[in-house]
């Protein structure tokens, strides 16, 4: 992933936390987001990692990481204990896509949930040329991805609907990392959502 | 690799009477510990390490009487290991009612001039954390910079947090647990009625009768010891190998699982104490600081200032991941600061002594962000 478009995607979860709010970051890596959120923001953030590495990084980095599965839900977290709940890049790997959208609601008042857009021209294009797509926002091999749902713009919101989950807010940036205005399930290579019940 | 060399115990006495969480009062006591590196100007880069049911305050380094005498956590305290003399000033203390130096069952009941024996009070975490108190006074330490522990040596930790909530920056509970379970509680209880029952035991004034109730120690040790270690681990190191490769229909030692564990509970109850172990066993059933908070442990949590590292283990019975993310949790629901590692480990609940480069390189980078 480039670095550029990471950057972006941060930025505009950053513009959304206010000082002193609660953030739990889903999949938190070595924890850059929350770094930057509390460091910039105020913020006052955990993370939820699973990997060894990860989890080690994000200690070197100060973040209250705790180590735990995605997939095992949000169980020992209390309902509404965060303003927002972070998914950023990672909805894509998780099987239980309902469970972890219905979970992070329960938890936090809001929903913020990033995810490569697969009806994105080039990966159209690739489709069409007969090979599964390889971009800067989904960067695998078809045989080492880790992720598990391939879906657009559109199916998301149709499962938003499905759920009654409410969409507050929607920016949708190319592959260079602009804003899309028009288009986006077209044009729009990433996809970063508010959500809210 | 070398360590923090040849270490010797040094000896505080306080005269200043400690009142126990059971009622009683302690006249006065001494305290036995050991130190590793050099407490700075500043005197901010002490860390305490607690040790578990059976450890001591010889954490680490080797005694001049004894070279093979290796402290029981040598493998992450000196110059350049997790727990850096280089940067750190280590404390390693025996608990009161223990059976290494410091005041316990053994030693002379200064009513009577004989030993404690079973008139030792029951001391309790609480207890030994206030004790602990009076030995940072002793050394000048005001504040901690972490205090630390594996199991009892985690709770005690925890403790830490909530009895002198100023006095302690980072608190390390590892393979800990807020409070024991109805099953932990049941292991213990068999391991004291093992000792209770042994015919040596002579109420808890065996010394007296100049003998010792190793049988029930022993027994005590190896149920123990059962629980320590994970199915898998068992399975590898032993399976279901014969020592003789034949089984002779009887009941002497066959399996070398059997073995091991006799010989486990037979170097145990030649050093230990069976009232200390009757009273660590105690101190750990009675651990609950939510019990006053109407079993909430956030609310319990609440008034801990310091930042937490809560340490788990995947094959962890005794104390499983599922009790240390009680503790993170309760910690995350108040807001505080607290980081969890869930450490892949086949040796169970004693992982925590282990030398695993993941677990140790957690604890590592854990510590190189405390501030002295």
């Amino acid at each position: 992933m480039s670095q550029p478009l990471e950057r972006v995607d941060f930025d505009l979860i950053a513009s959304w936390v206010q000082p002193g709010e609660r953030v739990l970051d889903l999949g938190c890596g070595d924890g850059s987001l929350l770094k930057r959120l509390i460091e910039e923001r105020g913020a006052r953030g955990y993370g939820v990692e699973l990997e060894d590495t990860e989890v080690l990084a994000a200690i070197r980095n100060g973040i209250n990481v705790i180590q735990g599965d995605l997939e095992q839900g949000l169980s020992g977290f209390d309902d509404q204990t965060f303003n927002h709940v972070v998914l950023s890049r990672t909805l894509q790997t998780v099987r239980h896509t309902e469970r972890i959208l219905g979970e992070m609601l329960r938890v936090g008042r809001e929903a913020v949930v990033s995810f490569p857009n697969f009806a994105y021209w080039k990966n159209r294009m690739a489709i069409m040329a007969g090979r599964m797509p390889v971009s800067e926002d989904l960067p695998y091999e078809w045989f080492d991805t880790p992720n598990l749902r391939f879906f657009t713009l559109l199916d998301f919101e149709a499962l938003c609907a499905r759920m009654n989950l409410v969409i507050r807010e929607r920016q949708v940036l190319d592959d260079a990392g602009r804003l899309v205005t028009e288009e986006p399930n077209f044009l729009g290579s990433l996809a970063v959502y508010r959500l809210g019940r | 690799m070398s360590g923090v060399g040849i270490v010797s115990a040094q000896r505080a006495h306080f005269d200043q009477p400690l009142d126990l969480k059971g009622g009683s009062v302690l006249p006065a006591f001494d305290l036995v510990y050991e130190t590793y590196g050099t407490l700075n100007a500043a005197r901010s880069n002490a860390i305490l390490v607690c040790h578990a049911l059976s450890g001591h305050h010889h954490v680490a380094g080797r005694t001049a009487d004894n070279p093979a005498n290796v402290g029981w956590w040598d493998n992450i305290v000196g110059p350049g290991r997790p727990l850096d003399t280089d940067r750190f000033f280590i404390v390693g203390v025996n608990n009161l009612g223990g059976c290494h130096g410091s005041t316990g069952p053994a030693s002379p009941n200064p009513a009577t001039g004989k030993p404690w024996g079973a008139d030792f009070p029951v001391v309790t975490v609480e207890d030994w954390v206030d004790s602990q108190a009076r030995l940072a006074d002793h050394l000048g330490i005001d504040v901690w910079a972490a205090v630390m522990g594996g199991s009892l040596g985690g709770m005690q930790a925890l403790q830490w947090t909530l009895s002198f909530p100023d006095r302690i920056r980072h608190a390390l509970v590892i393979a800990g647990a807020p409070k024991l379970s109805a099953e932990n509680i049941a292991f213990n209880d068999v391991a004291r009625q093992a000792i209770l029952t042994d015919p040596d035991f002579h109420g808890g004034h065996f010394y007296e009768h100049g003998v010792r109730p190793l049988r029930g120690l022993r027994l005590a040790r190896m149920l123990g010891h059962i629980t320590y270690l994970s199915d898998d681990q068992m399975a590898e190191k032993f399976g279901r190998r014969l020592r003789t490769g034949a089984g002779s229909y009887g009941f002497d030692v066959e399996f070398e699982i059997e073995s091991y564990l006799r010989y486990q509970g037979d170097k145990f109850a030649g050093v230990f104490d069976a009232n200390t172990y009757l009273r660590m066993t105690k101190a750990l059933d009675y651990f609950d600081p939510a019990q006053d908070f109407d079993d909430d442990l956030a609310r319990a949590l609440a008034r801990a200032r310091a930042k937490f590292l809560v340490i788990a283990f995947s094959t962890d019975w005794r104390f499983t991941p599922e009790r240390s993310r009680e503790i993170v949790h309760a910690m995350v629901h108040n807001g505080q600061a607290v980081a969890y590692a869930e450490i892949d480990s086949a040796h169970g609940h004693d992982s925590f002594l282990m030398d695993e480069p993941h677990y140790h390189a957690v604890v590592d980078s854990y510590l190189k962000r405390v501030t002295l």
